[in-house]
């Protein structure tokens, strides 16, 4: 495998580890707060879908990302409605969503524009362009550093470095701020956080929105960014691996970061099978790579190689009294 | 003290939720220009007009039945199953290998086979996340949803290295020999003088899950076994201080959930299409949670959802044909249900149960 190679399989890491970077810290926000959500993966299928069907009638995408975001944080009130004021089971409300989001859809998009459950292709200033950075183009011609700089680094959407600029952000937040702390606390001891004089409901609905806003974003990267367009089910599993990088990361920022990259980097060893064969000397199917998250979390959640404990309170509706 | 009366309880909470599902369903159709009264006309003359509509619609009822009965017993032990989808895709797996590997001489002893096959194959696949959450107590919605993908990769891998005949482009397994199909209900109501559509797919697989649903009730309110699931269920500190083991619980409850998943291939793979292609489960797994949750995790119940969903399922389908409504309309139908008799339950109950205390007191 050569150098330039390499690059490729990295540049199409990022952009693949991008959208699961996203949807993971919307999880770790509302997870921290002890909101389960298996439903980021409906909420980014909606944000994918009104994001490019408002991008597609407007022609501005950043009307669309403000529409998908808005779809997104819908789902997410309903979600906290369900979870936290009528205190019902949080994975049967993310079951929901997914299959709301999953039917709403395709039958919004038939509706709209009757082309089989997808969005008009969108062009020019409906969708995210690359941004190339200063002197890429004039660095390109320096050994080893030049096309890192210019083929790896530069040339990504907006979107792109606004997840990577999220995960500092996030530990910021939740280790650094007030509303962190109290974030935190909220997903481990409600009742403490309580007696302190602080509302455990709008901490937590505070927690869900947040979620709401990162998948929004995230599924406006899938339909403006990484594809021109909505298709039918184009979220495809990403909620759910995020959700399996999460229990990786063990709900930290920073892991979150490592274990998006290296999901993302299995994703984009799936559509290289060349590059596998020549460094492994031997062919692997390209399904069994993709389950790859999948079991190496369950191994996690397994407790063989370190164990992933959840936020205490996670899944627990919040009851003043009893 | 129970502040609703039995009947409330088991009758008057899912009927309001499914109106009020109903009535969004509704409001989604007239938004999308139809009218919701023709719809649900159609739907009606489409499932149940005929009795090709009807084999349909009970066709998917017994997918339905399975995956509802295998999501019940799981949340009658306090366990969330959402694997539902991937045994029942491995289930196919088991009973195509029975059916193409063993030279059955009669269908009876083939369906026999078949379904212990699929049993066992499903349970296999539950098997592992039980494990994992009473041993080293991961979570088990969580184990069950990633091995969902694991199973779709490797009967993916299965069917297009392994299974494919030679020379065949889609990946699926053989046709399974003729010794092996199943008498359809056309075959069974014939003798006794009913004409019924030969056509449907609806065979001898429905009362194969009519009798599960008998034996999940036995087994659950007629046996120990029964008892100490279902206590577990209700507190598992109070179970634990009555001698009931939870790893013993927690594994047996996802076997039997994982064995009544697997078996559903039973009747989409060995009854319908007669060899296994990949997506032979059609997210039936999935339509199990809204089942159980719509049937209160009663086996009774469990049939009423399933062939009410059956009838959804065949009725979009007739909906999709004739108007311009898509299929999917069927899964916001499914997510609705399982959103307002799931997630939303206490929005429904905690105003009918103000209202059973209002009415209480003024008798009094």
């Amino acid at each position: 495998m050569d150098f330039l190679t390499l690059i490729q399989l990295l540049d199409s890491t990022v952009r693949l580890a991008t959208p699961l970077l996203l949807a993971c810290l919307a999880g770790l926000f509302s997870e921290r707060a002890g909101i389960f959500d298996i439903g980021l993966e409906g909420k980014m299928l909606a944000a994918a879908f009104f994001s490019a069907a408002i991008a597609a009638l407007t022609g501005s995408v950043w009307v669309g990302l403000a529409a998908g975001i808005a779809a997104s944080m819908v789902f997410s009130l309903l979600h906290g409605l369900a979870s936290i004021t009528f205190r019902g089971n949080q994975l049967i409300s993310g079951v929901a969503i997914n299959f709301l989001a999953a039917g709403l859809t395709v039958l919004i998009a038939q509706d709209w524009f009757s082309q089989g459950g997808r969005t008009p292709s969108l062009m020019g200033g409906a969708r995210f362009g690359p941004i190339t950075l200063p002197f890429a183009d004039a660095l390109s011609g320096v050994p080893v550093l030049g096309p890192i700089y210019a083929e790896l680094i530069s040339g990504h959407s907006i979107l792109v470095y606004l997840a990577f600029a999220c995960v500092p952000l996030t530990w910021w937040v939740l280790f650094r701020t007030r509303f962190g702390l109290r974030l935190r606390a909220v997903g481990e001891n409600p009742a403490a956080v309580d007696t302190a004089g602080v509302s455990v409901v709008g901490l937590r609905y505070a927690a869900v929105l947040i979620c709401g806003v990162l998948c929004g974003i995230a599924g406006a990267y899938l339909s403006t960014a990484l594809q021109a367009g909505f298709v039918k089910d184009m979220s495809a599993g990403r909620g759910f691996i995020a959700l399996a990088a999460l229990i990786f990361a063990k709900w930290r920022p920073w892991y979150a970061l490592y274990a998006t990259l290296l999901f993302g980097l299995f994703g984009a060893l799936e559509t290289r099978p060349d590059v596998i064969e020549a460094l492994l000397g031997l062919k692997i199917q390209g399904a069994l790579l993709g389950a790859l998250p999948y079991v190496m979390t369950v191994i996690i959640l397994a407790g063989f190689v370190g164990k992933a404990i959840p936020p205490r309170a996670g899944g627990q509706p919040y009851v003043k009294e009893r | 003290m129970d502040v609703m009366p039995k009947w409330a309880e088991v009758a008057l909470v899912p009927l309001i939720s499914l109106i009020l599902a109903a009535v969004l369903s509704a409001l989604v159709i007239l938004a999308i220009g139809e009218d919701p009264l023709e719809a649900v006309n159609l739907m009606v003359t489409g499932a149940l007009g005929s009795t090709y509509g009807w084999g349909y619609t009970l066709y998917y009822a017994t997918n339905f039945l399975f995956t509802g009965l295998a999501v019940s017993v799981a949340f009658h032990a306090g366990l969330f199953n959402i694997g539902g989808e991937g045994q029942a895709m491995l289930g196919g797996l088991g009973v195509a290998l029975a059916c193409l590997l063993i030279p059955w001489p009669h269908w009876s002893l083939a369906l026999l086979g078949a379904s212990l096959a699929g049993a066992l194959f499903g349970a296999a696949w539950a098997a592992i996340p039980a494990f994992l959450q009473a041993k080293r107590g991961s979570h088990i919605v969580i184990t069950t949803i990633m091995f969902n993908f694991i199973g779709a990769a490797v009967l993916n891998y299965v069917l297009v290295n392994l299974m494919r005949p030679a020379g065949q482009m889609d990946p699926a397994t053989a046709r399974f020999p003729d010794t092996t199909n199943l008498p359809t209900l056309h075959d069974i109501l014939a003798p006794l003088g009913i004409a019924f559509s030969k056509s449907a797919p609806a065979n001898v697989t429905f009362l194969i899950a009519l009798l599960a649903c008998v034996l999940v009730w036995f087994l659950l309110w007629r046996t120990w076994l029964g008892y100490e699931i279902r206590s577990y269920g209700k507190s598992e500190p109070a179970a634990r201080y009555g001698g009931i083991s939870p790893v013993a619980i927690t594994m047996i409850a996802m076997l039997i959930s994982g064995g009544l998943a697997g078996l559903m291939a039973i009747n989409n793979v060995m009854g319908e299409a007669e060899r296994l292609v990949l997506n032979a489960v059609e997210g039936a797994g999935f339509i199990g949670i809204a089942v159980a949750l719509m049937g209160r995790s009663h086996p009774f119940g469990v049939l009423l959802a399933a062939i009410l969903f059956g009838f959804l399922y065949q009725g979009g389908a007739e909906l999709a044909l004739w108007t311009s409504i898509p299929r999917e309309l069927i899964v916001v139908i499914q997510a609705l249900v399982i959103l307002f008799t799931g997630a939303l339950d206490n929005m429904v109950r905690m105003p009918l149960e103000r209202l059973f205390l209002m009415l209480r007191r003024s008798r009094a």
